[in-house]
């Protein structure tokens, strides 16, 4: 299985976010550029990390900002913000945040495809370190696997 | 043997969870049943678990369970899982 669509439009590079709440508004900005979320996606996926803290910081320097499938998403997508100055989500071990990687599913049932997509990326541990360092759009879809269009 | 990986949505970190528990339980040759489930079903998903694998922020919401409660810090780490489900199983 294939990762979800990552094109150009759904990448950002090294923009400034004052905390965290604005880093995942720009991932959902992302989304919604791509035509995967309508633009209440980000708040959705805000108020994911306001209910149950900080989890979303899944390894070290990584976010994985997504909420739950419903009528805010369009398609299944991913976004990835890489931020200038890194971002505190208030992790106990993997703050602080340099990379934030968007996630919207159309049906809980077909995320697991995906998301096995992302891990194969990621269990490479120096993966996150390549997109944070990353400078252009087309150097992250080489380093997410993704043919560019 | 049954393993419930939660998360606050069901989704996204708890699959990741689930789809990198089945890599560490094939590299330690174990079989078990991995399912990803929210917070909010804990009780009825897991009921029957023997592991469940989690972030630090949902121990509190999972409460007193018969399963061991693993808390995993980077979930892309295969060898944090193995070594900490060896622990566990051991």
């Amino acid at each position: 299985m294939s990762l979800p669509p990552l094109p150009e439009s759904a990448i950002e590079i090294g923009v400034g976010a004052k905390d965290w709440r604005a880093a995942v508004a720009l991932s959902g900005e992302a989304l919604a550029r791509s035509g995967a979320a309508h633009p209440g996606y980000a708040h959705e996926m805000i108020r994911m990390i306001e209910d149950h803290g900080p989890y979303v910081v899944i390894a070290p320097g990584l976010a994985l900002a997504h909420a739950r499938p419903g009528p805010q998403v369009i398609a299944n997508g991913l976004s990835i913000v890489t931020l200038k100055e890194p971002v505190r989500f208030g992790h106990a071990h993997n703050d602080p945040v340099r990379v934030v990687l968007g996630l919207a599913i159309t049906e809980a049932g077909a995320h697991l495809a995906a998301v096995a997509a992302v891990a194969n990326i990621f269990n490479d541990s120096s993966a996150i370190d390549q997109l944070a360092a990353a400078t252009t759009p087309a150097e992250v879809q080489r380093i997410m696997g993704v043919t560019p269009e | 043997m049954k393993i419930v990986t939660i998360c606050g949505a069901g989704i996204g970190s708890s699959g990741v969870l689930k789809i990198n528990a089945e890599r560490a339980l094939k590299a330690l040759d174990l079989e078990a049943t991995v399912v990803a489930a929210d917070v909010s079903t804990v009780r009825t998903v897991a009921a029957d678990a023997q592991i469940i694998l989690t972030s630090q922020e949902f121990v509190e919401a999972i409460g007193k369970t018969n399963a061991d409660v693993i808390v995993i810090v980077n979930l892309f780490d295969t060898s944090e899982l193995a070594q900490k489900l060896e622990d566990a199983l051991g």
